[in-house]
């Protein structure tokens, strides 16, 4: 029997620790009591918008920051007094710092220098981190003459040859156009798998998130909002500002009809009254006084006149605008019905993959919406 | 770290600014706050006698010679202001704008080259240029256009302005140029394109985006020219002196330290009004572009 | 089209005019130079290189020529120091008062020089130390320091701050990732303000006049031969040595500037200013 990827990384030891770790600037608080567990060989990622602390933090996990108090552990031990130098860590920076006076080779053998190996030694090294990159001889070239993608594939291997314990990528597919971005998040996952280290990422990036990472911390202004795997995160959302960060979510109004401790009853503006289990709601809404139903626009479907479906219920709509991308199609609907909870008119969106023989709807056009109550998020 | 008050960033930037802060202090402040002492105190014979006066700054705005030489001063160098800046201006603008990239920096190259040889020497050889028998007059004679040498060109403040305009062509070319050089040359095709003439292109999208070069080469420009002392003298031949002449006339041969101390002081003041000024208009200007 | 060439040439007409004016006098200078006339006026006489030997062996001025070179090499290295230390402080870290303190320092370059001459004139007389070249150097440092400044900021201003902390990163100490990464990128910009600082003290006369003493510096001597017409044609001579000096140095710290930007692969941006 094999174990999966799942099973390896549950049974791992823990990597980084971060203990309640606090951060200021002055008066300004960039870490608000993070507390979180990296385990050995995770491919972790830190997602949140820009000013929401996750560069910070992984700047103390590398050392550049002092905390103002909590602890940060890695391996098991604690960090406080351990500078950037010393930590067995490196870091890919967002803007690669390839020092533009050197050559590939002198970037990637940098770390070495206080190495007491032999010179022949350190070349094979420096050949063999160049070769796991993509970048087999390279070596000779200017730092400086280099392509963004060959730059950040020198700081990979300029980070790895060093081996480090934990890899911190800050941003680093940011400066890449879209196609070659696409390719290096596949290549990072490659060379993680082979080179297994623990790798942290930092990233504004949902997508590049969800893509790459076996676990996700979404942080706002210095906190966790959660911390779970790429699906849980975008299936089970624990409140709407995470649900509105990764990917597209349609948000209803709702009414709590009745409710126990299995599940609740709820009526939803144009859906209808729904039986939500309780695994479906969340209730990490503090801040959020409305009852709100979120779903995402891929989890219902428009049915033609008189087509038949396999989901539970169905809700008639009329189609008010048409977004055409080629292989999908997005559909803004007005449902039938939907003012009758507080009197104001909603439409959702709807995503449509364009296969074969399935035309394209017109503005205007009246239509069904399938749908099954599972696919629903209520938050409270 | 928030207990401490500064934090490590700010203690280290501190301890890495105290050598060149402290070395400013002792060389630049010190003296400084000793003319301003100075200035308020009596002058005693060859000695400075510790009493608070307000008679030196009464002495430098009553005194008709003073007076007279301080505007002289500051119509001097807003003349030569003037002239430099005007003269710089179309220059910067040709090398901004009519200039191939690849040869700007040739240009710079060029302009700046003067700048790097003797001041003293450029100084006395604009004498030599304007001079009594100079180039130019013995040129003039020489073929017959006047009889006489032109006197209006040497030892007046013609002369004056005319070499200090040379002295300081490149400070007024060189912010010119850049802020020429940051104009987005689409702006001025938006501007044709909507209709404007070129000239009033010229004048409604491209001077009001250089203003700031041109009152950076004024300031840079006016600053060091009120306070010249060596072209005054030279060319000047030392009947037109201007306030550093006075200063060092006050402080050294006639030794009344506390009256030179008011004079350097008053320059001063005249030339931080006169910055002032200019920042203001600059702040105007910028307010206007956003 | 034709408004706009007239235009284009009417422009360069003028800057070749202005050319003409800015190269007057240095035009001037070798052929008064190597005239045989004693007088410096229209028409020339014949060649000679008379002057040149005279300039050779005359004692004061080579003594005038020692003392300035002293207080260049001094000033401009005091000055560069102190410049990297407020260029790194300034661009690299934040801390309160920053403004205000590099505004001071940078006060010398909007000072009219006679009064930073005279006030610290008024206090070394008070004090009561001898003037000598070591006062010129204090001078000099404190005038050549903001354009050492001005020069360095923009060369570590244009570095990535990352590029440092990769280096700690990798296992340097600071010290050593700021004298293997850092230093090497600035050298440029070190070069330059050396260079610029010794040719602002080299030509400086009026610091150098006051606080100089009976010591003799380059301009200093000038300005007291000029008034013997006797000796100007030996100034003339020793003023064209000066020209050709400093077009060398100019050429030669291009050709550094330009071979420094080419190994870091940095843009092509203007001159030496």
């Amino acid at each position: 029997m094999t174990e999966t990827r799942h099973d390896v990384l549950d049974a791992a030891r823990p990597m980084i620790e971060c203990q309640d770790v606090q951060k200021y600037y002055g008066d300004y608080h960039a870490l608000r009591g993070i507390n979180l567990t990296i385990r050995e060989g995770e491919f972790f990622s830190l997602l949140g918008p820009s000013g929401c602390g996750k560069t910070t933090l992984l700047r103390t996990i590398a050392g550049f920051e002092d905390i103002s108090s909590g602890a940060v552990l890695i391996d098991g031990n604690r960090m406080e007094e351990v500078p950037a130098n010393k930590r067995p860590t490196n870091m890919v920076f967002q803007s690669y710092a390839i020092f533009p006076h050197l050559t590939v080779a002198q970037n990637v053998a940098f770390g070495l220098r206080r190495d007491p190996r032999g010179k022949d030694e350190k070349a094979r090294l420096v050949d063999e981190a160049l070769a796991m990159v993509g970048l087999k001889g390279y070596g000779a070239r200017a730092a400086h003459a280099l392509s963004g993608g060959q730059r950040q594939r020198v700081a990979l291997a300029r980070a790895l040859i060093l081996k480090p314990k934990v890899l911190l990528l800050d941003e680093p597919l940011s400066a890449l156009d879209r196609k070659m971005r696409e390719q290096m998040q596949v290549e990072l996952i490659k060379l993680q798998r082979q080179v297994g280290i623990t790798f942290v990422l930092v990233t504004h990036d949902q997508e590049e998130a969800l893509v790459m990472s076996d676990r996700i911390a979404v942080m706002f202004e210095g906190e966790i909002a959660q911390l779970d795997g790429p699906e849980a995160l975008y299936a089970r959302p624990v409140n709407r500002r995470v649900a509105d960060f990764i990917g597209v979510m349609n948000f209803l109004p709702a009414r709590i009809l009745s409710e126990n401790g299995e599940g609740a009853k709820v009526e939803i503006a144009g859906l209808g009254e729904v039986d939500l289990p309780a695994r479906q709601i969340s209730r990490a809404n503090a801040d959020d006084e409305v009852v709100i139903v979120g779903f995402r626009p891929e989890t219902m479907t428009l049915i033609g006149p008189g087509q038949p479906h396999t989901q539970p219920r169905e809700t008639g709509a009329t189609i008010d605008e048409v977004v055409y991308y080629g292989d999908m199609t997005y559909y803004d609907l007005r449902l039938d019905g939907s003012a009758r909870l507080d009197g104001g008119a909603r439409t959702v969106r709807i995503s449509m993959r364009n296969l074969f023989g399935r035309d394209v709807q017109d503005v205007g056009t009246r239509t069904r919406l399938a749908w099954s109550p599972g696919s629903l998020v209520l938050f409270r | 770290m928030a207990k401490s008050g500064l934090d490590a960033e700010a203690r280290q930037g501190l301890t890495l600014m105290a050598p060149p802060f402290l070395y400013a202090l002792v060389i630049l402040a010190a003296p400084l706050l000793t003319i301003l002492t100075y200035s308020f105190l009596k002058d005693g014979y060859l000695e400075v006698i510790r009493e608070f006066t307000l008679d030196n700054y009464l002495q430098v705005w009553a005194d008709p010679i003073v007076r007279k030489i301080m505007l002289r001063s500051l119509f001097v160098s807003a003349l030569v202001t003037l002239v430099t800046v005007a003269l710089a201006f179309p220059i910067a603008y040709y090398v901004s704008f009519m200039v191939r990239p690849e040869r700007k920096s040739m240009w710079l190259f060029l302009i700046t080259i003067p700048f790097w040889t003797s001041y003293l020497i450029r100084v006395f050889l604009w004498k030599v240029i304007l001079g009594y028998n100079g180039v130019i007059n013995s040129t003039l004679t020489g073929l017959g256009i006047i009889d006489e040498p032109l006197t209006f060109i040497l030892y007046n403040v013609n002369s004056i302005v005319l070499t200090l305009a040379h002295a300081y062509a490149p400070f007024a070319i060189l912010p010119i140029f850049v802020s020429l050089e940051k104009i987005d040359r689409s702006l001025l095709e938006a501007g044709r394109d909507l209709g404007e003439s070129r000239a009033m292109t010229f004048w409604r999208v491209t001077l009001p985006l250089a203003m700031p070069g041109v009152i950076a080469a004024t300031l840079i420009v006016f600053i060091p020219t009120i306070g010249d002392y060596v072209t005054p003298e030279l060319i000047g031949g030392g009947k037109i002196p201007m306030i550093a002449n006075l200063i060092q006339v006050q402080m050294l041969a006639l030794d009344n330290r506390p009256l030179g101390s008011a004079l350097a002081v008053t320059a001063m003041l005249i030339v931080a009004v006169v910055s002032l000024i200019f920042l203001f208009l600059n702040r105007r200007f910028l307010k206007v572009r956003q | 089209m034709k408004a706009g060439m007239f235009r284009g040439s009417g422009l360069r007409l003028y800057a070749l005019f202005y050319l003409l004016f800015l190269y007057a006098p240095i035009l001037l200078l070798p052929l008064f130079a190597f005239n045989s006339g004693t007088i410096i006026a229209f028409p020339l006489q014949g060649f000679t290189t008379d002057w040149f030997g005279q300039m050779w062996e005359n004692a004061t001025l080579r003594r005038a020529l020692g003392n300035s070179l002293t207080i260049a090499v001094s000033a401009s290295v005091l000055a560069t120091c102190f410049g990297i230390f407020a260029a790194r402080a300034s661009t690299r870290f934040s801390f309160p008062g920053k403004g205000g303190i590099m505004g001071f320092i940078m006060l010398p370059m909007v000072l009219p020089e006679i009064i930073v001459a005279m006030s610290l004139l008024v206090v070394l007389l008070g004090v009561g130390i001898e003037l000598s070249i070591l006062t010129v150097i204090f001078g000099h440092t404190l005038i050549c320091m903001p354009y050492a400044i001005a020069i360095l900021s923009t060369a570590f201003s244009s570095l990535d701050k990352s590029l440092e902390e990769a280096a700690y990163d990798l296992g340097e100490t600071k010290w050593s990732a700021f004298r293997l990464i850092t230093l090497p990128l600035v050298m440029p910009g070190i070069v330059s303000a050396l260079l610029i600082s010794f040719t602002i003290s080299l030509d400086e006369f009026i610091i150098a006049f006051f606080l100089a003493g009976s010591e003799p510096t380059l301009p200093t001597y000038i300005f007291s031969q000029l008034r013997f017409p006797k000796q100007i044609p030996m100034i003339m001579a020793l003023g064209t040595v000066l020209v050709a000096l400093s077009i060398c140095l100019l050429a030669i710290g291009e050709y550094f500037r330009r071979r420094g930007n080419a190994r870091i692969g940095g843009k092509e941006t203007g001159g030496f200013l």
